[in-house]
């Protein structure tokens, strides 16, 4: 059965492949059907894989294929292959299940639109690429998904690209993701250089070697790559300029694709991670915190639908780094599965609310929608008692968990660690319950105006001409079954995801079970008693309690005036400043790199030819043309060469 | 009387330095492609025909397989060679080899 590992990729490959050549044949919606059938059969081969893996011993639940020698140089040997565990197998499952849901749901959504097949081809490549990036079994095989998430999230958020802004945000996207590329690169050189190895295991079994120092330049350079696709701090910004990429790309990216592969690397890498200094883990709490907190209070403004979930899932991808740098590995990934249900489900939601509003994105332009796609908004709002931290939704239990790691860890300033972390908690119950309350409750808006739609908001844009057609006086409608059954799914999931890591005693938390060979030593052990517990989640639970009541005095009974500082609405400013910075100072010192390239390493090369020209320059007279010069040239020649062997050289 | 002389491999191979040095010097001297390329034959044959001698001094028939293909090159060269000056005499009747010199440097 772990045989069947290599089909898990294989089959959106092959999707890819057929979509490729035959995708403007198949034409919709049988393209779309094609690409859900091969994320839904890579889904089975993921269940067969795990069931497979369930049955071997505890010890011996970790299975390696090696498809074929990829990179045979010299010392460095480099094999495309697979490796089956815990951890990549709890990967795999969620990323197709997922994915095959979202598949479903654009099959819907992007009904209609000129390129309905392209889009399928780049989907089914994107969910290729991140299942290579998880199963891989060494460094380069994880980069080569790595970096074939960034190319197909570049293609798919500038996939409607005649707008100059969905053309800008790709590019930013792949610029910003670039700059942790070259850390993963840099830690790949290390980490060679060092063991001599690419192979997790090859690395890990040879962990105790490798020098504190080294080890810790390893795990930044590797968390550096994470920060760029994870999007944390400083790199967080391409992110929600994503957000320019139809509805189904943004919840790929954001739940199963894409995002959860730098909290993916930090936890396949554990090992190394754990022998570098102890400061490390400490960098990257508070890396994750800070950016939870700074990504929690920039939501708190936004007014694009989508631009809150971004900002939530930058602040919710903070706290799996949080989990990360506290050794809650398992409460990363735990997180990161719920996660990875209730943002799905809040995506797919948001984009059935901007289907049903003919592309509107502006909250300011909605409200009372409830009545008008109530199945929407019911699903909707379990995704947002779930991202509040309500219990007993799924992001209740894994919220809990990491708060508790913080709260009982030994990094430092652990305590600062949980309580910025529980602000971050309650102003995410009020950011959410902000979003909910202007989408689906109070007066409808959308009346008032006739829904000038933003320019820069590209999303949406083809589906409007087919929607105009069968919905002619346009107004809310709640989506087809094709969409609101994936949502449907996912709210379920959300509803019960939780009981995959329950942490009321040994027996429950199956997670943390089925992990334990992969972490090994590196899951941090916390001593806080029962009771302890039982009061960190109340508080944490109060916290998000706290910030919903908050939303609803402001936005539902419109008791206070709300506060949207124009500073959380521009994001703190940081993204502009970077724009200012790249464009000015940055600009000049690219030009200046340019110009060295130009004048110093083109003009070496370039000198080269100068003299080689200019000698063949002064050699071109001999060439006279006279075939009778040339016949006496080689005549003399010949003499010479023969009256040379026949004096000097004895036979 | 002429005396019963035996013809031994030097005659042939002096035969075929000469029409050897023959061929230089006129492929040097002469202008008329038609006769450079006539000189430029008569060089190929010299040498088959030492290629030919040595073969029978040694006893080893190594050099008259290289005559097969000394021929079958001169053959495709006289190919070659004949249309370029058959085409350049039509162009330029009576031109000699001096007089094309337009491919220097």
């Amino acid at each position: 059965m772990l045989d069947a590992v290599w089909l898990i990729p294989a089959l959106p490959l092959a999707g890819f492949l057929i979509l490729l050549v035959a995708g403007k044949r198949l034409g919709e919606p049988a393209a779309g059907w094609l690409a859900t059938l091969m994320c839904a059969g890579s889904f089975v081969a993921s269940v067969v894989v795990f069931v497979g893996l369930l049955g071997e011993n505890e010890e011996s639940r970790q299975f390696t294929q090696t498809l074929f020698e990829w990179v045979p140089a010299g010392g460095l040997r480099v094999d495309v292959g697979f490796l089956a565990d815990p951890l990549s197998i709890t990967m795999a499952l969620f990323v197709t299940g997922v994915s095959a849901l979202i598949h479903l749901y654009a099959i819907g959504y992007m009904h209609g639109d000129a390129d309905f097949s392209k889009f399928f081809v780049y989907m089914n490549l994107f969910v290729f690429s991140m299942l290579m990036l998880v199963l891989g079994s060494n460094l380069l095989v994880t980069f080569l998904g790595w970096e074939g998430v960034g190319a197909c999230s570049y293609w798919l958020v500038s996939f409607w690209f005649s707008s100059e802004a969905n053309a800008t945000a790709g590019k930013k996207a792949f610029i910003t993701n670039r700059i942790g590329d070259w850390g993963f690169l840099l830690a790949m050189f290390l980490a060679f250089a060092t063991v001599g190895t690419l192979n997790y295991e090859g690395l890990f079994a040879n962990v105790p070697t490798i020098a504190p120092v080294t080890a810790t330049a390893i795990g930044l350079l590797l968390f550096l790559g994470a920060v760029g696709k994870s999007a944390q701090i400083p790199l967080y910004i391409w992110l929600p300029d994503a957000m320019a990429g139809p509805t189904p790309v943004s919840a790929l990216i954001h739940a199963a694709t894409m995002v959860t592969a730098g909290v993916f690397l930090m936890t396949r890498v554990n090992p190394i991670l754990g022998a570098g200094y102890d400061w490390v883990p400490d960098v990257i709490a508070w890396v994750g915190v800070i950016t939870a907190f700074v990504a929690a209070t920039i939501a708190v403004a936004q007014n694009d639908i989508k631009k809150v979930l971004a900002y939530s899932t930058v602040s919710q991808l903070g706290y799996m780094f949080l989990a990360v740098g506290v050794g809650a590995y398992v409460a990363a990934i735990f997180h990161m599965i719920a996660h990875a249900f209730f943002k799905a489900l809040l995506f797919l939601g948001a984009g059935s609310v901007i289907h049903g509003m003919d592309g509107e994105q502006d909250m300011r332009r909605m409200g009372g929608l409830r009545t008008f796609m109530p199945l929407t908004a019911a699903t909707f709002m379990v995704g947002w008692l779930a991202i509040a931290g309500v219990p007993p939704f799924a992001g209740f239990w894994s919220k809990d968990d990491i708060l508790l790691f913080a709260w009982g860890s030994g990094a430092a300033g652990g305590k600062a660690l949980w309580a910025i972390g529980l602000v971050t908690a309650l102003l995410t119950g009020y950011y959410m319950s902000r979003q909910v309350f202007m989408v689906f409750f109070g007066e409808p808006r959308w009346r008032a105006e006739p829904a000038p739609r933003p320019a820069s908001v590209g999303a949406a844009a083809n589906e409007l001409d087919v929607e105009s057609d069968e919905h002619a006086h346009g107004g809310p409608h709640e989506s087809p079954w094709i969409m609101t059954a994936p949502l449907v799914v996912l709210s379920v999931l959300t509803i019960v995801g939780g009981v995959i890591n329950l942490p009321f005693n040994e027996d429950v938390d199956f997670l943390e079970d089925f992990l334990h060979p992969v972490l090994g030593v590196n899951e941090a052990e916390i001593a806080v008693s029962t009771g302890a517990k039982a009061a960190l989640a109340v508080i944490a639970v109060g916290a998000g309690l706290v910030g919903l009541a908050a939303a609803t005095a402001v936005y539902l009974h419109r008791r206070v005036r709300a506060v949207e500082p124009e500073v959380l609405a521009r994001a703190w400013y940081y993204d502009e400043e970077v724009t200012a910075f790249v464009g000015g100072p940055g600009r000049k010192s690219f030009d200046a790199i340019a110009w060295f390239d130009a004048h110093v390493i083109d003009g070496a090369v370039n000198g080269v030819a100068a003299v080689v020209r200019n000698v063949g320059g002064r050699l071109r007279p001999v060439q006279s043309g006279f075939v009778r010069s040339y016949a006496l040239g080689v005549t003399i020649g010949v003499v010479v060469v023969l009256g040379y062997f026949i004096t000097r050289v004895s036979f | 009387m002429i005396a019963a002389v035996e013809v031994t491999p030097a005659w042939y191979l002096v035969l075929g330095a000469a029409l050897f040095s023959i061929g230089t010097f006129g492929l040097l001297i002469r202008r008329n492609p038609l006769v450079m390329f006539m000189c430029v034959e008569l060089m190929l044959n010299a040498v088959t025909l030492t290629f030919v001698t040595f073969s029978r001094m040694v006893r080893d028939t190594g050099g008259l397989s290289i005559v097969v293909f000394v021929l079958v090159v001169a053959a495709a060269e006289v190919v070659v060679g004949l249309a370029i000056i058959v085409a350049l005499l039509r162009k330029r009747p009576g031109a000699t080899a001096d007089d094309v010199a337009i491919l220097e440097g």
